[in-house]
């Protein structure tokens, strides 16, 4: 076990260094500097909920095609699928499951975004 | 090489209409294009505020997306006269100039930050009547006569075709894309006859004064023919309304508000469903230069933090996606 410090705490300490620095920087590396602030954080996320919104997913993968396999085989099984419209908005439990594995994804990318459901 | 650009705008002045230039200021610059502000000095009404566009890298007309700026040029002068607001065309630079494939356009007061725009004190009195103006300003520009203007026709089959080989030449496989695609295809709108687009008609790209709204339809180069319907969704895609999603129009307005003020202008009748087919394509779209633009960092074409980040908004339009999906396209 690698903790003193841990990977998240490491990744926190430097966004929070990028950030002292941002007022003093010109615009550009202020943008990119905030920009790279964020990239941090997202490694932070994706550290802490990653292995579990992956073994969701592929749980719900498992579910909807009715065969086992790691998670990157059944992606491609379902991307063949739908694909060649095998599958597709018609096929029950497909749009929730993809919303489900989605929804997961964006708490790590873009926690803040708001999409309305309806669209 | 480096180009002298205050030194050329000095020497252009005159025929400006003033005597110089003062606060010349680089405000952006991707990898071909660069935005200049400065302030014309010594003329009649006095000091002019002004932008300087004009392209730093190379440019391959017929394979690019993009106008060439002769051909913006033009189009503000078009959009001017149907009565679309526009940052008024000061000059179209000629090469005696030194400035290159350049032009000038007078600098419109207002917003252009969509945030500020959606969320804002200030903007708070305007916000509601600006999805009507929008659709009014999108009348207009869609009755521009296209025959003059050296622009590329795109339908939605023609968007999906292109779309999609970027995709698949990515090597990504992304469920719901494959499943945009897919749906897509098989639900094309029936045609209708081609207008002039803007192209790029959305919220960050549109001038907005506090009191009047929308001063100036901004960013023209991705300008091309096609179904008025894709202007018109492209504003209402949930990328560009920044964190107000609940307001399908650039985060500001309703649907109707945008339909009813294009009609209103003489727009041809365009149904809500047709707009939310070209709405979905437009989150399909925008999800795959996101994907392209993190290729062009895992290519090491372009070494920044900013490019493989937008890689992350893939999931934004996919939960977009999968939203316009559940209700039906």
């Amino acid at each position: 076990m690698i903790e003193h410090p841990r990977a998240e705490e490491l990744v926190e300490a430097v966004a929070s260094w990028i950030e002292s620095l941002r007022p003093s920087l010109p615009p550009r590396d202020a943008f990119l500097a905030r920009v790279a602030a964020n990239a941090l954080a997202t490694v932070g996320r994706e550290l802490a909920q990653g292995p579990a919104a992956d073994q969701a997913t592929q749980a719900r993968l498992v579910a909807l095609l009715g065969h086992e396999g790691d998670l990157a085989s059944l992606n491609a099984d379902l991307c063949d699928r739908l694909e060649t419209g095998e599958m597709g908005v018609h096929t029950p439990g497909l749009l929730a499951t993809l919303k489900a594995n989605i929804i997961d994804q964006i708490a790590i990318d873009q926690p803040n975004y708001v999409s309305q459901p309806g669209g | 090489m480096e180009v002298d650009i205050l030194g050329h705008l000095q020497a252009l002045a005159p025929k400006l209409g003033g005597t110089g230039v003062e606060g010349v200021q680089r405000l952006s610059g991707g990898a071909s294009m660069e935005t200049w502000a400065f302030t014309l000095v010594g003329g009649a009404p006095g000091p002019a505020e002004m932008i300087l566009r004009r392209r730093s890298g190379p440019f391959n007309a017929a394979e690019s997306r993009s106008t060439s700026l002769a051909t913006e040029a033009a189009l503000i002068q078009a959009a001017h006269h149907v009565g679309a607001p526009v940052a008024p065309l000061v000059r179209l630079c000629e090469p005696e100039d030194g400035l290159g494939e350049a032009h000038i356009t007078g600098r419109v007061a207002g917003e252009t930050l969509g945030r500020k725009i959606v969320a804002g004190e200030a903007f708070a009195a305007i916000r509601p009547r600006l999805a009507r103006q929008c659709g009014q300003i999108l009348a207009r520009i869609h009755s521009i006569p296209g025959e003059a203007l050296d622009l590329k026709t795109a339908d939605a089959l023609g968007e999906l075709d292109r779309y999609e080989a970027i995709y698949r030449a990515s090597g990504a496989r992304r469920p719901v894309l494959e499943l945009a695609f897919h749906h897509l295809r098989g639900n094309l709108p029936p045609p209708l006859p081609d207008v002039v687009l803007h192209g790029d008609f959305r919220n960050g790209n549109l001038m907005i004064h506090p009191e009047t709204g929308v001063a100036a339809v901004l960013d023209w180069e991705l300008s091309h023919r096609g179904d008025p319907a894709e202007d018109l969704s492209w504003l209402c895609v949930n990328s560009w309304r920044f964190g107000r999603s609940h307001l399908p129009v650039g985060g500001f307005g309703h649907y109707q508000d945008l339909l009813d003020g294009y009609a209103e202008a003489g727009g041809t009748a365009i149904s809500l469903p047709r707009l939310r087919y070209w709405q979905a394509l437009g989150s399909l779209k925008w999800g795959v230069m996101c994907l392209m633009m993190y290729a062009s960092y895992a290519s090491g074409a372009t070494p920044s933090v900013e490019r493989p980040m937008i890689g992350r908004r893939v999931s934004e339009t996919e939960l977009d996606l999968v939203h316009l999906l559940e209700v039906g396209l």
